[in-house]
């Protein structure tokens, strides 16, 4: 099933023509409405109309976290509040968020690029979809909602949490499809089977999983426990929320929206682009967001792109599954951490930070944050009470900083390994 | 006033041998010691012969270390003998944070480790109840 032939469809050609048309008019926007790009493009000597290629978009200078945190909270917004319908956020490395606007047509489009998603895991208005992504300033729950009404389908909006409830619900009400993260599908299924529920009774048929990375190995399992068809739909805040891209029934890579959301990959350390089909950071600009529009933002994911034809029809360019990040941050339960996040608590706590370490692990089907945190003179107590309240105490700042609880352990000092002076931040022990 | 050293181990095998090892290599004679424990982590606290070497060698071996001011007296070694001596710091507000008891025993006594949440005022009310204190050489090298 194809929702938009003509753009998921279109000969190259007619795409490229397209991309560059809505390029050039969007360096003109940003020029005049968002002064950080003005001087941005003013510091290269660059001016709107230099622009004759989709080539050129290599000279454009980059877009990073740090901008977008240089300017919280709306200072990358390209047109007036008035303008602005709604507003999104996802959790920073410095306890602000990172806030994204939409004007009434960026909603229109966000909706537009989640059916094509949505089609893509035949789910359509015979569907009965669940959507267990949370719903409100997470860009999962609000974001899958629309594309799923436009589509027609069924829409429970049930938003995170509540197992319990999540599978009387898809057991009464036959939801035929499930979008939520992967983990939280396997523990749905690890669930259902521990409640003595029995599968038969459910209709679910298909899955629509994201907002964390996630391996083939993790699909086939899905896919087996719960018997159903698993696609990986991926996205961002920065550049729109789900429905950037998505993978089709041939399993080839994920479609990217590219008529929306222009894709290029560039080595993370030299900035310098990549030819197609070689791997490197993932860049977007999007073509045509008005309220926070991003040039040559850089997601810090890394995956390699193609664009032979796709055996479904589709023309836009795949990205292969996301295999790492340039960066340290990892992502917990579809929740972004930052290891500077949790320096910046511990800094509460001393006058300098202690070494610390993130370990990542996958407990049944939930990931598991452990924050290791070496014993230091400013944190040092010789009654094991004031210890485990100084526990509790790292426990709680880290809940309500960075939104996740984590399992605080005190270590001794020099256990966390050192290389070359600085300690490694982040041990990541999931098998994807 | 007698200097307890206390530490941060961590719950893993191996890690208290560690320690007593170490103040084995340096000379320093363990006089008596504690742990308290939760399921990861520990508080080590010891006195000792030479407390200032001690807290030099461990810091240097990378503990984490500090020195605490800790109580010491003589009680009657026999049933009922502590409960008098902490009779008089119930009465007069004064809490015992944690304690223990030295190995082996001096005479008809009993000598046992307090640490107060107020270590002057606590001195005071036992040294005014009769109660015997110990010295600090007493303590590091009985």
């Amino acid at each position: 099933m194809i929702w938009n032939e003509h753009a998921e469809c279109m000969p190259k050609e007619d795409l490229e023509a397209l991309q560059l048309r809505r390029l050039q008019e969007l360096v003109i926007r940003v020029y005049h409405n968002v002064p950080f790009y003005r001087n941005k493009l003013q510091a290269i000597g660059y001016e709107p109309g230099d622009i004759t290629s989709l080539k050129d978009i290599e000279k454009l200078p980059f877009t990073t976290k740090q901008d977008l945190r240089d300017n919280y909270p709306f200072d990358m917004f390209a047109v007036p509040m008035s303008e602005v319908v709604r507003v999104h956020a996802s959790s920073g490395t410095t306890g602000k968020p990172t806030v994204v606007g939409y004007s009434r047509r960026d909603l229109d489009i966000w909706a537009e690029v989640t059916a094509r998603c949505l089609y893509m895991a035949n789910t359509d208005r015979k569907a009965m979809i669940q959507i267990a992504y949370g719903y409100g300033l997470f860009t999962g729950g609000l974001g899958l909602h629309y594309g799923a009404e436009k589509v027609g389908a069924s829409v429970i909006p049930m938003s995170g949490g509540n197992t319990e409830k999540q599978l009387m619900l898809m057991e009464d009400f036959g939801t035929t499809t499930l979008a939520c993260t992967p983990s939280y599908a396997l523990h749905l299924i690890e669930s259902l089977e521990k409640s003595g529920r029995d599968r038969s009774n459910f209709k679910l048929k298909y899955g629509i999983f994201g907002a964390e990375p996630w391996s083939e190995r993790m699909r086939k399992q899905i896919e087996d426990r719960w018997g159903i068809k698993a696609y990986d739909i991926y996205g961002l805040s920065e550049i729109m929320g789900p429905g950037v891209a998505c993978d089709c029934d041939v399993r080839n890579g994920l479609h990217i929206n590219e008529d929306h959301f222009y894709a290029e990959t560039i080595n993370p350390d030299t900035g310098a682009s990549l030819p197609i089909g070689e791997k490197g950071e993932l860049v977007f600009t999007t073509l045509t967001k008005e309220a926070f529009p991003l040039i040559r933002y850089r997601t810090r994911d890394i995956t390699t792109l193609h664009d032979e034809p796709c055996a479904c029809g589709r023309t836009t360019v795949r990205m292969e599954k996301i295999t790492g990040r340039s960066d340290d941050m990892i992502i917990v339960r579809g929740v972004n951490v930052f290891p500077t996040q949790v320096e910046s608590v511990l800094l509460e706590f001393g006058e300098t930070a202690p070494h610390y370490q993130l370990i990542v692990e996958r407990e049944g089907t939930m990931d598991k944050l452990t924050i290791e945190v070496e014993m230091s003179p400013a944190l040092f107590s010789d009654t094991v009470t004031e210890l485990s309240h100084l526990e509790r105490r790292i426990y709680h700042r880290i809940d309500s900083v960075l939104g996740i609880s984590a399992d605080i352990r005190l270590v001794e000092p020099f256990s966390i390994p050192r290389s070359e002076g600085k300690s490694k931040r982040v041990i990541d022990k999931r098998s994807l | 006033m007698i200097k307890q050293i206390s530490l941060f181990l961590e719950n893993k095998k191996g890690r208290l041998a560690h320690v007593c090892r170490a103040m084995g290599e340096e000379g320093i004679n363990i006089r008596a010691l504690s742990i308290a424990d939760t399921t990861d982590f520990g508080v080590l606290r010891l006195i000792v012969d030479d407390p200032q070497k001690a807290e030099a060698q461990l810091k240097a071996r990378g503990f984490s270390v500090t020195i605490t001011d800790v109580v010491g007296i003589k009680v009657a070694d026999r049933p009922g003998g502590l409960a008098e001596a902490l009779d008089f710091l119930d009465d007069a507000d004064v809490s015992v944070e944690y304690m223990y008891a030295f190995l082996g025993k001096c005479g008809d006594q009993a000598m046992v480790i307090l640490r107060l949440n107020d270590t002057a005022k606590g001195l005071t009310v036992l040294t005014n109840s009769g109660i015997e204190i110990m010295e600090e050489a007493e303590a590091y090298n009985f």
